[in-house]
């Protein structure tokens, strides 16, 4: 037992395991494309990609601090009342990124709206409270939750970046697709910035990497 | 025609297992299939066939197209030099509206038998003949004046999403021609509603007096006042999208469809009897003039016939069963009139209910199923 312990403490910071916590959110187990979670802010706020960039650093922020502090706690945590002491972190997250944004981003926050409220429900921030940092060392939490934030986020930019294109034909506000294009007839596509077609584009996103990781198809 | 095939007989060795262009099988197979009568035998199982594939019934409903098609050119010319002002003999409209017409028509084809073509290949499908009748609806359904790269985007996107990520020809769960519509409806709405799209002028001054609306543009303005009479709606020579206009060829298409079998005669008389329902709770509402509209002529109106005719009867995307088919087409009627009247923003309602419907088309087989089910459990039980 004592040699188990000693062995652990060795640990290198970036171990196999600990940089398969970091990979794995990115692809195998990634929470839009594969787990499904948090869809909700992907279709909503992903019309600019500047509010996907600064909605992915918010939910990074909780997603890293939440785990901390639950990993930090989760001896402590009573197992009956474990979801509502994770909600009040949670919450107390938020109310900080919150405020942070009306003061330095505000016309950014104006357009993330309730969404940023919402982070308090986003599945991916409970699930891995749930699922990882109630069992495991504070440090494996935080890489865990940013791997998860990273998987989230990449998501959320690249939606953003088709959406913003065609839909504005703009690219962090500053417009990419040249005048010329519309005197010959192009326009703006008004479905681009509908959350249907935030959806499909996601499909998509799910048909490319399935279709280039096999190992992600169901065998039925 | 001994000559085409000596073509294909000589360069068949080329696709087949082991030759060069084995990957591109497919694509001769499609053509040949095209020009001639498959030779395919049965070989295990069932040894009878209709001679009914799935080639002569897309045929069939392109016959039943033909007089939306040609009318659909007749009137696009007549539109424009009404709109001018101009004096024009038939040939002279007929010709403009063909010139108007044929691109898209040959651009909705193209690019939707490609995509088609290039999935085959793909995935190592026989290519299948599904496209050949929204290939010819696609262009119908859209006003004259739709830029041609439009088209071309609304019919890979309706090809992709509509049909092919359900897994092709048969599989899809909305209308791919309707899918196309709604796609670019949403995406595009400038060129796809509003007053300067469906007639084309060509850049000509055009006469005093003449907006360019459709019937339910001026319907939902000035209420009877601004619909065109009961007749020239039926004959069709009013402005709307190109192949819907006129509810004469639809009824011979319609015709056709029924007495070949293709078309169910229950979805277009539910339909009919749906929207018909509703025009009359409307009339006997009479809330704004809209509502006011006579329920039989409120019917001729829109694209009402042509998505009744062609569109809600697709067998793919509608209800299986037959008492399914009667909710499902009732509902498609109900709903398109209900969307039109109360939403003047999507004149086009019956798109939306044929869409609503065609999802919600697999919910009604399935409770219509169980509850036979339930039936004759009852009975069995009873028995016992």
């Amino acid at each position: 037992m004592a040699e188990a312990v000693a062995v652990e403490e060795k640990e290198p910071l970036f171990s196999k395991k600990n940089r398969q916590l970091l990979k794995d959110p990115l692809d195998d187990h990634n929470p839009i494309t594969i787990q499904v979670l948090g869809i909700c802010s992907a279709l909503a706020i992903t019309t600019q990609v500047k509010n996907a960039v600064v909605m992915t650093i918010s939910v990074m922020f909780v997603m890293m601090a939440g785990n901390v502090i639950v990993s930090l706690m989760r001896n402590g945590i009573p197992d009956r009342i474990r979801i509502i002491v994770q909600l009040v972190i949670v919450a107390a997250l938020v109310i900080l990124v919150d405020q942070v944004l009306k003061a330095f981003v505000y016309d950014v926050s104006k357009q993330l709206s309730v969404f940023v409220g919402l982070i308090i429900t986003n599945c991916i921030i409970m699930g891995r409270l749930e699922a990882f940092a109630l069992a495991n060392k504070p440090w494996p939490s935080l890489l865990d939750g940013f791997g998860n934030a990273i998987g989230y986020g990449w998501v959320l930019v690249a939606v953003a970046v088709v959406r913003e294109i065609f839909g504005a034909g703009k690219l962090f506000g500053i417009q990419i697709i040249p005048d010329a294009f519309y005197d010959i007839g192009y326009m703006n596509n008004n479905m681009v910035i509908l959350p249907p077609m935030a959806l499909i584009i996601v499909g998509i996103i799910i048909w490319i990497q399935r279709s280039k990781n096999t190992a992600l198809i169901e065998s039925h | 025609m001994k000559f085409i095939k000596n073509i294909f007989d000589s360069v068949r060795p080329n696709f087949e297992k082991g030759g060069k262009l084995e990957k591109y099988w497919p694509v001769l197979d499609g053509f040949e299939t095209l020009m001639f009568v498959p030779g395919h035998a049965t070989s295990k199982g069932s040894h009878i066939r209709d001679g009914i594939d799935l080639k002569r019934t897309m045929v069939t409903v392109i016959l039943a197209l033909l007089p939306c098609l040609l009318f659909g050119m007749y009137n696009t010319g007549y539109q424009h030099f009404v709109a001018v002002g101009q004096e024009a003999t038939f040939m002279e409209m007929f010709l403009y509206g063909a010139l108007k017409v044929l691109p898209i028509v040959i651009v909705s084809y193209g690019v939707g038998l490609g995509i088609e073509f290039l999935f085959c290949i793909k995935n190592g499908h026989s290519i299948q003949e599904g496209f050949l009748v929204s290939g010819m609806l696609i262009p119908l359904i859209m006003p004259v004046e739709v830029p041609l790269w439009m088209v071309a985007v609304a019919t890979a996107f309706a090809v992709v999403f509509g049909k092919e990520v359900f897994g092709g020809t048969g599989m899809n769960i909305l209308n791919p021609a309707l899918t196309a519509r709604a796609f670019l409806f949403f995406a595009y709405p400038t060129k796809m509603s509003g007053n300067s799209v469906w007639v084309s002028t060509d850049g000509i001054q055009t006469v005093d007096g003449f907006t360019g609306a459709t019937a339910l543009g001026n319907a939902v303005e000035q209420g009877m006042a601004g619909i065109p009479p009961y007749m020239d709606a039926i004959i069709g020579t009013i402005p709307g999208s190109i192949g819907e206009t006129s509810v004469l060829a639809c009824i011979l298409g319609a015709i056709l469809l029924i007495y070949s079998g293709i078309g169910s005669w229950r979805v277009m008389l539910s339909m009919l009897i749906g929207g018909y329902v509703m025009g009359m709770l409307f009339n006997a509402w009479g809330a704004n003039s809209y509502m006011e509209i006579p329920a039989h002529h409120q019917l001729m109106l829109g694209g009402f016939f042509f998505g009744m005719v062609f569109m809600a009867t697709d067998p793919v995307s509608a209800s299986q069963t037959n008492t399914g088919k009667w909710i499902y087409g009732f509902f498609c009627g109900l709903l398109g009139i209900m969307i039109r009247v109360f939403n003047p923003a999507y004149p086009e309602g019956i798109m939306m209910a044929i869409l609503f419907m065609n999802v919600m088309a697999p919910m009604i087989d399935h409770y219509v199923i169980q509850g036979n089910i339930n039936k004759r459990l009852k009975r069995v039980k009873a028995v016992a």
